[in-house]
């Protein structure tokens, strides 16, 4: 109503604004600046790593495993600790991609969401990401190796302590622990956004709820759940606390053979480099260096899941 | 193309004019009432479908006319907290009794759904889907009844040429045919279509009636519509539904020309809902 009058008052006038929007024009620049910053800090880390790592990158260094001193720039090599941090992350999402899509599975297609006990669980979920990854270390001591390795030793009756001790079975355990809540929420969301009418049509077919899951739900799915396992392969590629108690070693003479031995690691060697060293200026560069290798190790093997997973994408959109 | 769509149909009506003869019952319904929670969304609903005609269930939205519908496939299985009273038999048997298999149900009741939902699959896996989940395995036997069923559905001539390419890339109306095309294919005895037509262009919403007229030589088919004109066009019996109750079940020309209760007339001449 009282539009009208105000409306008619307007006739008449020219629409170029008189006064200057200082708010917006504050605010854009405001948003603007913060990216800038955060792109700055990017490009200071990887610059200075990639200036001061360049040079200590060779082959050899890449493919020799060091004697044990290893701060000797000449000797030294980073080989062990490549497969070690390759391997540990590899057996991890072998652990963690089933799990964590079967629990997604279970919460959006099987789950009455409106009970209690399912909000509970996603409350759990949640607070498991939340757990600092020291406390994941200590819990994959006390549950993995203390506990389910002593007991697989009294069963398998070994000769020594095989399973009871730091391994890349429970380092990868213990990553998958951590790494879990990122698989299960990335898959749900990828399950959510699949249209309900396809399950319908399946289960009028005559489906069991199983086969609509396999044959429909989750081929659907599949780009989400690889979503979900790069993150978690990022996310844990570079993580040393998880697995100070549970399978990183400081020195080995060889590389790891089996999922009960220990391993070196990239990112441990890298704390070890910087803290244990006799001589700070003369291990520099190999800190460097080692750092550029875990950080080009990470970029792989990110880029390869995402190979996959732009495969798979294409193949569902041809059929869309 | 068109021809062919035409020869059959004139074929149809001409053999279902004289030939149909009135079978029994095959769906019965008795005083069904279905609760969601508290809610009550059927009343005491009973009914009878015979085979091999086309009965439509007309009302207002929320009438409850959906809801029987998936009844009757144990669709409704899927929603936590209904509760259902009474009893539906279908081919004498009670549906709901502990001892059916609810999967060997939805083999002999298929579904047509208001959205068309193919698979994101081929065209022609989209109607192998039924047929591997019930163990069919042999290629040729897969192939056959993808062609009869897409000619049933009178898609084949469309899509006969692409059979490989994503079902996604029909056209809405195809998408509904060979939606109808999947549910013939695995062989039910009775088809339910849930507004199978809502979301459809006149053309082709004309297809899918001629397809209705078509597949009842062969299947009972009870279709829920919003369309007084096409429930008018191609059902030999309607039930018109109002607030979870049936209010009048009837022939059809009984129903558009000379109902008996006055809610019904007011309906269908377009006085209310």
């Amino acid at each position: 109503m009282n539009a009208q009058p105000s409306l008619a008052g307007t006739k008449g006038r020219h629409f170029r604004s008189e006064r200057f929007d200082f708010g917006s024009f504050f605010f854009s620049g405001l948003t603007g600046l913060a990216t800038l910053l955060i792109l700055a800090i990017l490009a200071v880390i990887l610059g200075n790593i990639l200036i001061n790592g360049w040079s200590g990158l060779s082959w050899r260094f890449v493919s020799t495993i060091p004697k044990k001193d290893f701060f000797n720039q000449e000797t030294t090599g980073v080989l062990p600790m490549i497969v070690g941090t390759t391997f540990r992350v590899l057996v991890m999402t072998i652990f963690v991609i089933p799990i964590g899509v079967i629990t997604a599975v279970y919460l959006t297609e099987y789950a009455d969401n409106t009970a209690a006990s399912t909000r509970v669980i996603r409350g759990a979920i949640n607070n498991l990401a939340g757990v600092p990854s020291i406390v994941f270390g200590l819990f994959g001591l006390g549950f993995f190796i203390n506990f389910i390795g002593k007991n697989m030793d009294a069963i398998l009756n070994s000769a020594g302590p095989t399973w009871s001790q730091p391994a890349v079975i429970w380092a990868s355990l213990t990553l998958a622990v951590m790494t879990l809540p990122v698989v299960i929420v990335a898959t749900e969301e990828s399950l959510k956004a699949i249209p309900p009418g396809l399950r319908e049509a399946s289960l009028a077919l005559g489906a069991t709820k199983l086969e609509t899951v396999i044959r429909i739900v989750l081929p659907q799915a599949l780009p989400g759940i690889m979503t979900g396992g790069i993150l978690a392969v990022s996310r844990a590629g570079g993580e040393v606390a998880p697995i100070l108690f549970t399978g990183a070693a400081y020195y080995m003479s060889g590389l790891p053979k089996s999922l009960t031995n220990q391993f070196m690691d990239l990112g441990y060697h890298v704390y070890v480099l910087s803290t244990q060293s006799p001589n700070i200026d003369q291990t520099r560069p190999i800190l460097y260096a080692t750092v550029l290798v875990l950080l080009l190790l990470t970029f792989a093997l990110n880029f390869v899941a995402i190979l996959i997973r732009a495969r798979v994408r294409k193949k569902l959109r041809a059929l869309q | 193309m068109p021809e062919t769509i035409l020869q059959k149909l004139t074929v149809a009506s001409s053999t279902t004019g004289e030939t149909k003869s009135e079978a029994g019952p095959l769906i019965e319904v008795d005083n069904l009432s279905l609760h969601y929670g508290p809610a009550r969304a059927l009343k005491q609903i009973s009914l009878h479908i015979s085979e091999r005609l086309v009965t439509a269930f007309i009302g207002p939205s929320g009438c409850g006319k959906s809801t029987l519908l998936r009844c009757f496939n144990r669709m409704n299985d899927l929603i936590d907290h209904v509760r259902i009273e009474g009893t539906t038999r279908i081919g004498g048997h009670d549906i709901y009794s502990s001892k059916v298999d609810v999967i060997e149900l939805r083999k002999r009741v298929g579904m047509v759904f208001q959205k068309s939902n193919p698979f994101p699959k081929s065209i022609y896996d989209n109607i192998a889907y039924g047929l591997r989940l019930h163990g069919v395995k042999s290629k040729s036997e897969v192939d056959a009844v993808v062609e009869q069923s897409l000619r049933n559905a009178a898609l084949w001539d469309e899509v006969k040429d692409r059979l490989h390419a994503s079902a996604l890339g029909l056209s809405g109306g195809q998408q509904q045919r060979l939606c109808i095309a999947r549910a013939i294919a695995i062989k039910p005895e009775i088809i339910l279509m849930d507004e199978p037509a809502s979301a459809l262009d006149p053309i082709a919403t004309a297809k899918i009636e001629d397809l209705i007229l078509e597949l009842k030589r062969d299947f009972t088919i009870v279709i829920v519509t919003h369309n007084m004109q096409q429930a008018a066009r191609i059902s030999d019996y309607t039930a018109f539904f109002y607030l979870g109750e049936l209010i009048e079940f009837d022939s059809t020309r009984k129903i558009f020309t000379n109902p008996a209760k006055k809610q019904t007339e007011d309906y269908v001449t377009g006085r209310f809902g």
